[in-house]
């Protein structure tokens, strides 16, 4: 048994080690994968009032020396050892693999996809910069003011930090806030429970490519110093089921990253062609383990409904429950057990009605509930649905889980809701041009592109920049 | 006091007791009613504290449910008594009568305190429930009897009870600080040495203002738990390390059991707190079979008996859980450490016993 890393808080960049210590087991042992330092909610809060210094740090760089740090970090993140504990301990990349599958469920193979993604923010950052700002000059928000199309402009912050409570099933979502560092606005993190490697490593490989420390806090936490930090940071981004994003609505400050509900539609001219699409419908759901709001949950087609589920289900069976460092496993175990156990339960629920039934279940081996290596399982589910009323129509869930529904073209619209992504494979200009027009679809795909094949230059979820800084008139007098 | 001597004061204390509760010339009638019902005298059978276990376990609903007036010993019938309430939050509270308990309690507790960190003479701020709490003479009387005066901020932890219980945690905010605004005005604007008041509202005084610079040198706190690092962080963030924080536990049923402060920061901020005994003494019980006593360094249920001449309660469980922490040589008898709400975990915790 080798000693567990310990994850202290981090105080703007200052490493606290608290006396409330907690540990994670490693998945299906009674061993401690990691010791975690805990910070009280009113600890917190006294370190909010001085974010405005942490801010002050980062901005004694320009965006353009931000920008060369955060692609130099993405390179640490990628292949450095990196500081970890509190007695200068160093993580090798290979470490930070095997801890986060001890915690987290994630075979090594899907986190190493992650890795690259997450590698992929860093080294695009200008790109994802200029994405966000609409070609913003860097200078403007150096200098404050400048101009951009010919028009004079001027950007102010909303917010002395961007604080971010984490969920633990995904470490691709700390994309979310790496490029907050290269505009100048620090960053408050609550990891996931079982997930506080990723943060932890981002902020390492940013602080090694000389990015100012103070940037940085990461606190774990209870519930209450979570409420408190949703309470008081200038900028909140949250994840959550749809009760959360209804109970922040109508706050600004709170972006609620919630269900995708992505979806997979084939159009009357192309279904005839559907099975050109059955790769894409499979990457769609099944990427990442399907734990991404950008994986579909939903696949429509005017017909061929059944042929298309038995089709994709054959597909996704092949993708069983392996050995976490086998490089072919692409299923996640779950970090809660009892998640499993009670998704398991709520598709039974839906299955109990006369109009879904479970295709995968005749070509997989053995029930859809696994346990392999003291970790639960759910095995790939497509359930053919007669229509949008049954229960499983319209549900996203945490593995690779996909109804799939008939339904005339001209209907979809009003029937499917709101998508996150909407893959639409079709020709038919008048309908992508109904499309375009809906405001229920944040990101939309014309053609054979997966649902989870997203361009960070392109927020497909709210927009960080415009999350950050709020556009502000100005004038010089002609003698200033 | 070695811990033997301690033991026989309490052992007399509760021969004392019983003979004075169960006879009919000084004793209490809910008592004296008790015993009838009961069968047995208490003066016979329990004759010292380990007899105690020989009573059922106190029901803190007779507080609410009898009469003040039938916990009124016959010793002091006719005198006009304090009524003090506990929590609470609706209903009729449970109350308890007293005339001078808590100013025992707290020149008690007041012996313990540092002349350096609560100066004679210096004026004291209660932030905190007021109203019908016993804490609100004894806060008083604590200032005065150390030639002080005291000034008063109250909170009604009732209405937050109820604003937690709704989820109305933006309303909770902002009662606090329509509470410490008062609470920092006055701390800005008078001479306070001294503040009583609970961790979360010292911790929120210390948001606004620092309290070492404005003059206060010691904290008085009670009212919750609190786990170690709380208290660390109290101690040197909140009040800087220039003032000294000093934990107490107790309720309006028992008076203040104590810690002891200059040696937090070598226990990692692990509080072990001391009965005001022999007033009062507290077991660390096996939940599952009260009359079993924890072994050193266990975990168990807080059991509570007051043994006043004002106030006989054998036996209450507290809705605490905390270690059975062994004699200090200041204290010569058990303490109970890191208090916590029973329950707080449910697996055994066995902490290496110092």
């Amino acid at each position: 048994m080798t000693t567990p890393h310990h994850i202290p808080v981090l105080r703007q960049g200052k490493v606290y080690k608290s006396l409330d210590v907690q540990t994670v087991p490693k998945l299906g042992t009674d061993e401690a994968a990691a010791e975690i330092s805990f910070a009280c909610a009113d600890m917190i809060k006294y370190d909010m009032h001085r974010m405005g210094d942490a801010r002050e740090a980062l901005k004694k760089f320009s965006c353009e020396e931000l920008v060369a740090m955060t692609k130099k970090a993405g390179e640490y993140f990628l292949d450095a050892d990196l500081p970890i504990g509190t007695e200068g301990e160093l993580q090798s990349p290979e470490d930070y693999v095997l801890s986060l599958a001890s915690t987290s469920g994630l075979p090594h193979a899907l986190i190493r996809m992650n890795m690259k993604r997450l590698g992929g923010i860093f080294g695009q950052i200008d790109d994802i910069f200029q994405g966000l700002t609409r070609g913003l000059d860097w200078e403007v928000l150096d200098k404050g003011y400048g101009e951009q199309g010919g028009a004079p402009v001027s950007f102010s912050p909303t917010t002395t930090e961007l604080a971010v409570i984490l969920p633990s099933n995904s470490p691709a979502v700390n994309a979310l806030w790496i490029p907050s560092i290269a505009m100048k606005v620090p960053v408050l993190l609550k990891p996931g429970r079982e997930e506080p490697w990723t943060p932890w490593r981002i902020i390492q490989a940013f602080i090694k490519a000389g990015c100012p420390p103070e940037a940085f806090s990461l606190y774990p936490t209870q519930h209450d110093g979570s409420g408190a930090i949703i309470r008081r940071a200038g900028r909140v981004m949250l994840f959550g089921d749809d009760s959360t994003v209804k109970q922040h609505e109508h706050d600004p400050r709170v972006e609620v990253h919630g269900t995708g509900y992505s979806k997979f539609v084939i159009g009357e001219d192309e279904i005839e062609n559907w099975e050109q699409y059955v790769d894409s419908m499979v990457e769609s759901v099944s990427a990442n383990s399907g734990r991404s709001c950008i994986c579909t949950s939903t696949i429509v087609v005017p017909k061929y409904g059944d042929e298309i589920a038995e089709a994709i289900s054959k597909r996704l069976v092949e993708i069983t429950p392996l050995a976490q460092d086998d490089p072919d496993a692409k299923l996640s175990g779950f970090a809660n057990p009892k998640f499993a156990e009670w998704i398991n339960e709520a598709v039974e629920q839906g299955l109990e009605s006369d109009g879904a039934r479970d295709v995968t279940a005749q070509y997989r081996e053995g029930e859809r509930f696994q346990n392999r290596d003291g970790m639960n399982y759910l095995q790939p589910t497509i359930i053919r649905c007669d229509s949008f009323d049954e229960e499983l129509a319209l549900r996203e869930f945490l593995f690779p889980f996909a109804s799939v529904v008939e339904c005339p073209q001209a209907e979809v619209l009003d029937k499917v809701g709101y998508s996150l992504v909407f893959t639409a494979v079709t020709k038919d200009i008048d309908w992508i041009n109904q499309l375009f027009d809906c405001p229920e679809i944040e990101r939309l795909n014309v053609g054979n592109v997966p649902t989870n094949r997203i361009s960070w230059n392109q927020p497909h979820e709210g927009n960080l920049f415009e999350f950050l800084y709020t556009r502000r008139s100005f004038a010089f007098a002609e003698s200033a | 006091m070695t811990a033997d001597e301690a033991q026989s004061q309490l052992d007399e204390r509760v021969r004392e007791m019983m003979a004075w509760h169960f006879s009919e010339e000084t004793g209490t009638p809910f008592w004296l009613d008790w015993k009838k019902e009961a069968g047995w005298d208490p003066r016979e059978e329990v004759k010292s504290a380990a007899d105690i276990v020989k009573f059922p376990h106190f029901q803190d609903e007779w507080l609410r449910d009898e009469k003040n007036e039938r916990f009124v010993p016959n010793a002091y019938k006719g005198r006009p008594f304090n009524i003090f309430e506990t929590g609470g939050t609706t209903g009729l509270p449970k109350q308890r009568v007293g005339w001078e308990d808590y100013k025992h309690d707290y020149e008690q507790f007041s012996d313990q305190l540092s002349d350096e960190y609560f100066p004679k003479g210096g004026n004291w701020i209660m932030v905190g429930p007021t109203g019908p709490r016993r804490l609100r003479l004894a806060v008083e009387h604590l200032a005065n009897h150390r030639g002080g005066s005291c000034y008063h901020v109250d909170l009604d932890p009732r209405w937050v009870k109820r604003l937690i219980g709704r989820k109305e945690l933006d309303q909770v905010e902002r009662y606090q600080a329509h509470v410490m605004s008062q609470a920092v005005e006055i701390i800005k604007h008078r001479d306070i040495s001294c503040i009583f008041t609970t961790p979360k509202l010292l911790a929120s005084i210390g948001e606004r203002i620092s309290i070492a610079d404005h003059g206060i040198k010691g904290c008085f706190c009670g009212g919750t738990s609190m786990t170690p690092e709380y208290v660390r962080f109290l101690q040197e963030e909140v009040l800087e390390n220039k003032s000294l924080f000093v934990p107490t536990y107790g309720n309006t049923l028992m008076g203040l059991a104590v810690s002891i402060p200059e040696e937090l920061p070598d226990n990692d901020y692990s509080v072990t707190y001391y009965a005001p005994q022999p007033r009062a003494m507290l077991r660390i019980v096996d939940p599952e079979k009260t009359e079993i006593t924890k072994d050193y360094g266990e975990y168990g249920r807080v059991e509570l008996t007051t043994l006043s001449h004002e106030f006989f309660m054998p036996r209450f469980l507290e809705r605490d859980e905390a270690i059975r922490r062994k004699p200090h040589a200041k204290y010569a008898w058990d303490g109970v450490g890191d208090v916590r709400p029973f329950g707080a975990l449910t697996k055994t915790v066995i902490e290496g016993v110092y």
